[in-house]
C-alpha cells in the first residue's frame, strides 16, 4: 500500500480540524485506524470486535467497514486460544492488536502472555510485537469481574512492557508506539475515562515513546506519583493543595514496564515527600516497588516516609459505598497529601 | 505416495542419526557428563523424521521434546542442538533454555516450544493464519502428545483452526503415557484422532512406528492445507521407550508393555522393510550408520568444548530491539 493513498477517507477531517479535543476513547480509536491506514501489517483480533457492533465499548466500529474482515477478526470466547494465535502472528511479522474485552478477562490468556510470548526472544530470538488493548478500572459500579487493575502481574513478568495513559493524548500516543514496538505490550486503557475525559489529541502521526514519564504538573513541596484514571484524581487534589499554599508536582508515569526510573527518583529528590497513588489494590502493587526503589536510592533527600494509596485487599465491590471505600480518589488524595505535608 | 530409493535411503540416515544421537545423549547423561535433564526420543524416529520429512521448505513447524529428528532434518546442527543441551554460548538457545527446549529458529522456520507443550497449538495457529492473511500457500505443522490433548487449550486451538479454515496439521504423539499417566487415566475415548469430528476437519490415525505411513499422512494432511482445505488432525500412536526423563526409571509401565514394543521398534523395522525390499544391501545401510556415528561424535566434541555463555550477557535479549 502507498503512503499517498488516503484509502477513500478525507485525510481533512483530522489535519485541518481546527477543533482537535477529543474524547479519551476516540483517540484510541484513531490511533488504531491510523496505525492499519499506516502500516499493511496491524490487524485487530478480539471478541465482538468486527462488523456494525464495533466492540464492548465501539472502539472498532466501522473498521470492518473500512479494512475489511481480513483486517478486524472476531474471535470466540477463547482467549488463551487467540492470544496464543495472536503470538504466532507476530512472530511472522505481523502486528496483532488484541481487545480483551475487559482487563479482567485477561487471566484467561495468562499462560499464553507470561510463559510464551514474554519469554520467546529471551530464549531464542523469536520477536512477538503485538499489543492487547485492556479496558480496566472501575468506579463505574461494574463489579468485581468488569473493573479490575491487574497491571502488577505483568509488570512482574520479564519481557513485557506495560503502559497505562491517563490522557487523550498519551492515549492515542503510546498506542502507536505500543504498535510500533517490537515486544508484546499490554496497554491498559482506562475505562471511566473513556467518554468522560476530553482534551487536545494532536493530529496525524503521533508517538509517545514507551519508558518516559510525565510530569504533569510542577511543584516543589510534594511529589504524587500516579497513572491511568488516577492522575485526573491527583490533578483535582493538587489543584486544591495549591489553595491551600501546598505546591504538589504530579509525576504521570505513562509507562509502568520499563519503568521511568530516573523521573521517579528525579521528583522525590526534588520535594522529599511522595505519595504513590494507583487504582490497583495497594497490597504488592507498583506503589510498593516505587516505594522501595525510593527508599535505595533516594533515602537521604527524603523529609518523610512515602506513602501509598491504593484499592484494598479485596475483591472490587459493586455497590457505591462499597467501591468508593475501596478505591482512591481526589478526596483520599487530598487528605494523604496533606498529612504528608504537615510531616 | 510412492518414495523413491534415494528417499528411502534419507529417511533411514535421518532416522539413524536421531537414534545415535539419543543414545548417544542417554549414555553421557547416565555417565554423569550431562547438565539437567535430557528428554530420550526412543520410539519417537517414525513420528518426528516421517513427519519432518514431508515439510516443505517455506512450511513452518513445531516441534516438542520428542521431535529431535525434525529438528535435524529442518537444518538444526547436532552441533548447535548438544551446544543447548549443554547450556553453552553457541547453544541454539545460548544457554538461555534447557535441553531441548529454547530451540527456535525462525530461519529454519521452527517455532521453539515452552514445558507448557499445548501452547505451542495456538501459536502454530496464528502462524497458519499469519499465512492465510497473505495469501501464501504455506502450511503449519505442530506436534504435540497425548497429555496435551486433556488441556482446554487443544480444544480451543482445533475450534478456531477449524473456524478460520487455517493452513494447520495438528499432530499428536500419542506414546501411552503422560509421565506416569496412562491412557486409560486421561481419557475416555479410545482414540485421539477421532475428537476431530466435533470440529468439523479430519482425524487420521496412523502407526507412528512406521516412517513411510507417518509421511504419507502427514504429507497429505500438509497438501490439503496448502490447498486451503484446512486444518487436520492427526494422531500417530507410538510407545515411549524410556522414562519421561533421563532421571525416570518408568517403573510404572509395565515391561511386557515395553518387550512387546521393543519388536515395533521403528529403526529397526525401516532397515528390514529396505532389506527385504531388496533395493539396498546392509552394507550401504552400515555406512550410513556410520556416517551418523561420525557426525554425532563430531557434535558431541564441539559442544563439550564450547564456551559457556558469559554471565555479563544475561539481559541481552529480554527485550527486542
Amino acid at each position: 500500500m502507498s503512503t499517498g493513498s488516503n484509502f477513500g477517507f478525507a485525510d481533512t477531517e483530522q489535519t485541518n480540524a481546527a477543533d482537535r479535543t477529543l474524547t479519551y476513547i476516540a483517540a484510541i480509536s484513531e490511533a488504531l485506524r491510523e496505525e492499519m491506514r499506516r502500516d499493511p501489517a496491524v490487524l485487530l483480533m478480539g471478541e465482538d470486535i468486527a462488523g456494525e457492533f464495533g466492540g464492548a465499548f465501539k472502539v472498532t466500529k466501522g473498521f470492518e467497514a473500512e479494512f475489511g474482515a481480513r483486517r478486524v477478526l472476531n474471535m470466540p470466547i477463547a482467549e488463551l486460544g487467540f492470544v496464543g494465535a495472536a503470538t504466532g502472528m507476530a512472530l511472522m511479522g505481523l502486528r496483532p492488536v488484541v481487545e480483551m474485552q475487559f482487563a479482567d478477562f485477561i487471566s484467561s490468556a495468562f499462560d499464553s502472555i507470561v510463559q510464551f510470548a514474554a519469554t520467546t526472544h529471551y530464549r531464542w530470538g523469536g520477536a512477538v510485537p503485538w499489543v492487547i488493548r485492556a479496558p480496566s478500572d472501575g468506579g463505574i459500579r461494574s463489579g468485581p469481574f468488569h473493573s479490575q487493575n491487574p497491571e502488577a502481574w505483568f509488570v512482574h513478568t520479564p519481557g513485557l512492557k506495560v503502559v497505562a495513559p491517563g490522557t487523550p493524548a498519551d492515549a492515542k500516543g503510546l498506542l502507536i508506539a505500543a504498535i510500533r514496538d517490537n515486544n508484546p505490550v499490554i496497554y491498559f486503557e482506562s475505562k471511566p475515562l473513556y467518554r468522560a475525559l476530553k482534551g487536545y489529541v494532536p493530529p496525524g502521526d503521533y508517538v509517545v515513546p514507551l519508558g518516559k514519564a510525565h510530569v504533569a504538573r510542577a511543584g516543589a513541596d510534594l511529589s504524587i506519583i500516579t497513572y491511568g484514571a488516577m492522575l485526573q484524581q491527583a490533578l483535582a487534589a493538587a489543584e486544591q493543595l495549591a489553595d491551600e499554599g501546598i505546591a504538589a508536582e504530579v509525576l504521570d508515569l505513562r509507562t509502568l514496564k520499563p519503568l521511568d526510573m530516573d523521573a521517579v527518583l528525579a521528583t522525590a529528590r526534588k520535594t522529599g515527600k511522595v505519595l504513590v497513588v494507583h487504582a490497583a489494590n495497594r497490597l504488592a502493587g507498583l506503589g510498593g516497588e516505587i516505594a522501595a526503589r525510593i527508599a535505595e536510592e533516594a533515602f537521604e533527600w527524603l523529609d518523610a516516609p512515602v506513602r501509598r494509596l491504593g484499592g484494598l485487599d479485596t475483591p472490587i465491590p459493586f455497590s457505591p459505598p462499597l467501591e468508593d471505600a475501596y478505591r482512591p480518589n481526589a478526596a483520599k488524595i487530598l487528605a494523604a497529601a496533606r498529612e504528608l505535608a504537615r510531616f | 505416495m510412492m518414495l523413491t530409493r534415494a528417499q528411502q535411503l534419507e529417511l533411514f540416515y535421518w532416522m539413524s542419526l536421531t537414534r545415535i544421537f539419543d543414545e548417544n545423549m542417554v549414555a553421557l547423561w547416565k555417565e554423569g557428563r550431562g547438565l539437567g535433564g535430557a528428554f530420550s526420543q526412543r520410539g519417537h524416529e517414525a513420528i518426528n523424521v516421517g513427519a519432518g520429512y514431508a515439510l516443505a521448505a517455506d512450511d513452518v513447524v513445531a516441534p516438542m521434546h520428542r521431535d529431535l529428528g525434525t529438528y535435524l532434518l529442518r537444518g538444526m546442527s547436532a552441533r548447535r542442538i548438544f551446544g543447548n543441551l549443554w547450556g553453552r554460548a553457541n547453544g541454539v538457545s545460548g544457554g538461555r533454555d534447557a535441553n531441548l527446549h529454547g530451540m527456535g529458529d525462525l530461519n529454519l522456520n521452527i517455532i521453539g516450544f515452552i514445558s507448557h507443550l499445548p501452547h505451542s497449538l495456538p501459536v502454530a495457529l496464528g502462524v497458519a493464519m499469519n499465512f492465510t492473511y497473505r495469501g501464501e500457500a504455506r502450511a503449519v505443522l505442530a506436534f504435540t502428545g497425548d497429555g496435551s490433548s486433556s488441556a482446554g487449550l487443544f480444544h480451543e486451538t482445533l475450534n478456531l483452526a477449524a473456524v478460520c479454515q487455517a493452513p494447520l496439521v495438528i499432530l499428536v504423539e500419542n506414546n501411552q503415557y503422560a509421565y506416569s499417566t496412562p491412557l486409560s487415566q486421561q481419557m475416555k475415548l479410545p482414540e485421539i484422532a477421532a475428537r476431530a469430528a466435533g470440529y468439523g476437519i479430519p482425524g487420521v490415525r496412523v502407526d507412528g512406528n512406521d516412517v513411510e505411513a507417518v509421511y504419507a499422512v502427514v504429507a497429505e494432511a500438509l497438501a490439503r492445507a496448502r490447498r486451503g482445505d484446512g486444518p487436520t488432525l492427526i494422531e500417530a500412536v507410538t510407545m515411549r521407550m524410556l522414562g519421561h526423563a533421563i532421571h525416570d526409571g518408568f517403573e510404572y509401565v509395565p515391561r511386557e508393555l515395553l518387550a512387546e514394543w521393543e519388536q515395533r521398534d521403528p529403526v529397526r523395522l525401516y532397515r528390514e522393510k529396505l532389506l527385504a525390499a531388496g533395493a539396498v544391501d546392509s552394507v550401504e545401510l552400515d555406512e550410513i550408520v556410520h556416517r551418523c556415528e561420525v557426525e554425532i561424535a563430531d557434535a558431541i566434541e564441539f559442544a563439550e568444548n564450547s564456551p559457556l555463555p558469559d554471565p555479563a550477557t544475561i539481559e541481552v535479549g529480554v527485550y527486542a530491539p
